[in-house]
């Protein structure tokens, strides 16, 4: 299932691009002059110390927040004030760190809600549901059981969401956001909570979706250890200035960086 | 034993997605349409179709409006009464003013002006939630009932205030007003409720109620999947008052055969929402159940009593009945917030197992 | 045209051509909305110390008068039954801590809501089935409640003031110091600030939240009672009074929930608002307009300003 693209944007050109974007929250600068691009089919990793502003950069490339100054380039396109499910048709998806699923509703439900902005027969057709309505229904089922198969999460397919283990709910947020066929998938901390093994688990996933749909990936990660080991790229954030950028091992010898984690002050 | 699903094996996601997916709830639908349909209106007293059946099914189907609003979109509103009391002035008015065009149609048509004020009152959702939108659905209540009291155009400028429903045939037969038979009264409002509750069904189960739902259980969340706010919760708005437009016509036209405006007041908002949470919010089956309960409930207290020999006063009915709804809707919410119908899901589970324990 | 000088002109002539009536209906109104903010005063507590929004408070207000005059029709004497209410009332916000709100801890506040909703219901059916539903007469005059009115002169004419309503007044300022000095000096008070902001938090801290509910139940319950004496003296006692209840909430809307002031500075501006739109602008419209204007304007200002005057802004985090 390739990631469908809008002006075509060829593998390694410039997915996104954030452009001396600063947010501030009523004093308080979360993010201040801040630029990195990213490129596609990447793995992008955004990290930093707590409180360095990348949950908000998260927050603002999904349209969650308008920075005050900045601009945003997405598929070649500036972009003016953007709300969240502008940035959804647009191709963007996103999961959280507190996992945002739908409560009331089974993991099945949950991904075939993700095929919501892809379902288009009207009203009328919903209130009949035999008909376009169903075929439209079973053909989006599909998509989603590919989706269900490649996470290996069939038997909890039933399940309310609001039952299942921390690591498995990730998971369906995960393929709910996978279900949006996104060009660009926003992963904020998907590894937070978990032990080693879910860990593993979910570094394959995160690599398995960039290999086999292609998709472009940013996330935030604090384990070190999965940011070496995933990322093509990391730019490094502190108290929402950006302070490194280039490949893992770049970043891991920038003496700025060690000292940001270390907590020693400039 | 009996109600299994072994052997029951779906080959095709349609099957699977199917709404009762086990046979065995479809023959037990199956029979309830029957006695619905057969054994009732030919086996049934007249006690039984005018005083329990008509208004249940009424009910039911308000319930089923406001469950779409409150319990499958998370909006909770206190209007229901007025919506209600809009689908039945309307359709007394488009009565009035085209006598000779279908009551059918006209029932319906009805359910459309409810919907378009239902829409008007939901705007505010744009911006308010939770409680705070509860309060303007009262300002909508208040401020509908206040017109049906105080502006005579409504009640065609009839001294008493009252509206009698005129008498309308459909094929000949007289199907509202003094001469219309409570069967044919029956068969009316069944018709119309069960294919209300099955379009119903066909939304919920399918793009829209996932829509909905999304937007009930963390509207930031359905945002970032592409689900527009707005635009959503305004169609919870006027499905969920177009039912309730057709059932407050139905009250009317099919059940009391007039009304005054107190009728559409907000004790009446309260009890199809304590119907609905009772029943179970986000439950199609279970806003039939809430409506029977709540429906029920003084019917039982009124009658069963005098046959025990113990003198019950129609005031100290109304008592306890508020008692024990009002205590019954605190129980529900702690014990089991998913009302009735998560109550008979258990007990088709431990069905399911039967004679095993899980 | 016509239209537009009988809303925006026509009115005000009114209010000019006689001031004494103006001024008659501003008192009016100024009374109303100082019972109103006694409703909303109660809300406030509840809410401020447990997060609860306690539908049931105007039912409150009628339970307790109906519980007082009730005990009055068996032949108690008047302080006495007062007492016996005060006791009922803190009977009533124990029961409510146990059985209601104790099982419903961490619930989402919108179930709670709900659950205030069967309270409500409940005391309904509980306090007709117990006193009779028919309209009784509040014992003002055993109680020691001034009687008669005061008449003044005013711009040509006279405005009567009622010595009830003085006392009403003077009683709800009296109770609105006490309770803001309360939740801000003692320290109870920190201890019920901290409950409303976060059970869970306040348990870890040892806050009992038990006891802390059955307190602020109770003061709101006195509350209720203070106000259903007001009001019953001032009209009669009956369950119909709900309906005055429900006026609580628009109160709270424009004052904000968790403030003392903007409950008072609210319950003015309806109470007045809605006196002052029936009298010069309700003829317009076909009288009783005071159903719904106090909702309208509440919805007005949800719309523009949803945390009220004096409320706490609303922040959704992601």
């Amino acid at each position: 299932m390739r990631a469908p693209s809008g002006p075509d944007v060829a593998v390694g050109d410039v997915l996104l691009s954030v452009e001396n974007v600063s947010l501030s929250f009523g004093g308080v600068n979360a993010v201040s002059d801040v630029s990195f691009d990213i490129r596609k089919g990447e793995i992008r990793a955004i990290i930093g110390p707590n409180g360095a502003g990348k949950t908000s950069m998260l927050n603002i490339i999904n349209g969650f927040y308008q920075p005050q100054h900045g601009r945003i380039t997405f598929k070649g396109e500036m972009r003016s004030k953007m709300r969240p499910h502008d940035a959804a048709h647009g191709g963007i998806a996103r999961t959280f760190q507190n996992v945002a699923l739908f409560r009331g509703m089974t993991a099945l439900d949950n991904i075939m809600a993700g095929r919501t902005l892809k379902m288009h027969r009207n009203f009328f057709w919903q209130l009949l549901r035999y008909g376009p309505a169903m075929t439209e229904e079973v053909e989006h089922r599909h998509r989603v059981e590919e989706i269900i198969d490649f996470l290996k999460i069939q038997e909890i397919r039933r399940t309310p969401v609001g039952r299942l283990p921390y690591g498995l709910q990730k998971r369906v947020e995960l393929g709910r956001a996978l279900a949006m066929e996104p060009d660009l998938l926003l992963l904020d901390e998907p590894m937070a909570g978990m032990n080693i093994e879910e860990k593993e688990d979910m570094s394959r996933f995160v690599l398995d979706v960039n290999d086999h749909y292609g998709t472009t990936i940013a996330l935030i990660e604090h384990d070190m250890g999965v940011v070496m080991d995933l990322s093509d790229r990391v730019v490094v954030l502190d108290h929402g200035i950006k302070i490194a950028d280039g490949t893992p091992d770049e970043v891991k010898s920038n003496q700025g960086v060690i000292d940001a984690y270390l907590g020693v002050a400039h | 034993m009996l109600y299994r699903e072994a052997g029951q094996f779906k080959t095709s996601y349609a099957a699977d997605m199917a709404v009762f997916p086990i046979t065995q709830d479809r023959v037990g639908l199956a029979i309830i349409l029957f006695i619905a349909a057969v054994i009732i209106p030919y086996f049934g007293s007249s006690f039984l179709i005018q005083a329990v059946m008509i208004p249940f099914l009424i009910f039911s189907l308000a319930a089923i409006g406001l469950n779409l609003l409150t319990g499958y979109t998370g909006l909770l509103s206190l209007g229901t009464g007025a919506f209600m009391g809009v689908g039945a002035y309307a359709c007394y008015k488009l009565t009035t003013y085209f006598p000779g065009v279908n009551i059918i149609v006209w029932i319906v048509v009805s359910g459309f002006f409810s919907a378009a004020v239902g829409v008007v009152f939901g705007l505010p959702s744009l911006r308010i939630k939770g409680f705070y939108l509860a309060v303007a659905t009262l300002a909508a209540q208040f401020f509908l009932s206040w017109c049906f009291i105080r502006q005579p155009w409504f009640y065609n400028y009839n001294a008493s205030g009252a509206i009698e429903v005129p008498s309308r045939t459909l094929f000949g037969i007289p199907v509202t007003g003094a001469t219309a038979s409570d069967t044919t009264r029956y068969f009316v409002v069944l018709g119309i409720v069960v294919a209300m509750t099955w379009l119903a069904s066909n939304l919920v189960h399918g793009r829209i109620g996932r829509m909905w739902m999304a937007v009930r259980d963390m509207d930031l969340a359905a945002e970032l999947i592409g689900i527009q706010l707005l635009p959503t919760k305004l169609l919870a708005f006027a499905i969920s008052s177009f039912y309730c437009g057709v059932a407050g016509a139905l009250l009317v036209f099919m059940w009391y055969g007039s009304a005054e405006p107190a009728v559409f007041d907000v004790n009446l908002s309260f009890f199809i929402l304590f119907m609905v949470i009772i029943g179970g919010l986000g439950s199609l089956t279970g806003s039939f159940f809430g409506a029977a309960l709540i429906f029920i409930l003084p019917i039982v207290l009124r009658y069963i009593p005098p046959e025990f020999g113990i003198p019950i006063q129609s005031a100290t009915v109304d008592h306890i009945q508020y008692m024990v709804i009002g205590a019954l809707i605190v129980l529900f919410l702690i014990a089991e917030p998913n009302g009735l119908a998560r109550l008979w899901q258990i007990g088709k589970q431990k069905l399911r197992v039967w004679p095993f324990p899980y | 045209m016509d239209i537009l000088y009988k809303v925006f002109i026509d009115p005000f002539m009114q209010m000019g051509a006689a001031p004494d009536l103006l001024f008659q209906t501003l008192w009016d109104g100024l009374v109303a909305g100082v019972l109103y903010s006694l409703i909303a005063l109660g809300f406030v507590l509840i809410f401020k110390a447990s997060g609860v929004f306690n539908f049931a408070q105007g039912i409150m207000v009628v339970f307790a008068a109906l519980t007082l005059v009730g005990l009055h029709e068996h032949g108690i004497p008047a302080y006495v039954a007062l007492a016996i209410t005060i006791v009922v009332m803190f009977a009533l916000a124990v029961a409510v801590e146990k059985l209601v709100l104790r099982p419903l801890v961490n619930q989402p506040d919108i179930i709670l809501f709900m659950a205030t909703f069967g309270l409500t219901y409940f005391l309904i059916g509980f306090g007709e089935l117990v006193f009779g539903g028919d309209p009784k007469v509040m014992i003002a005059d055993q109680l020691g409640l001034p009687r008669g009115a005061i008449d003044i002169k005013v711009a040509g004419g006279f405005v009567s003031l009622q010595k009830i309503d003085i006392a009403a007044t003077v009683i709800a300022s009296l109770m609105v110091a006490t309770l803001a000095i309360f939740f801000q000096k003692t320290r109870i008070g920190r201890a019920l600030r901290a409950v409303a902001d976060s059970h869970k938090a306040a348990l870890s801290v040892g806050i009992s939240l038990e006891q802390i509910w059955v307190i602020v139940w109770f003061a709101a319950g006195l509350v209720a009672l203070a106000t259903g004496i007001m009001w019953g003296a001032r009209s009669e006692v009956s369950f119909a009074l709900e309906v005055i209840a429900l006026k609580a909430l628009p109160v709270l809307i424009l004052g904000g929930f968790t403030s003392i002031p903007g409950a008072i500075v609210g319950g003015v501006i309806i109470g007045v608002g809605e006196k002052v739109g029936e009298f010069y602008w309700g003829p317009l419209l076909g009288s009783g307009i005071e159903t719904w204007l106090a909702y309208v304007i509440a919805l007005v200002f949800l719309l523009f300003r949803p945390q009220g005057l004096f409320g706490e802004k609303i922040i959704e985090r992601i």
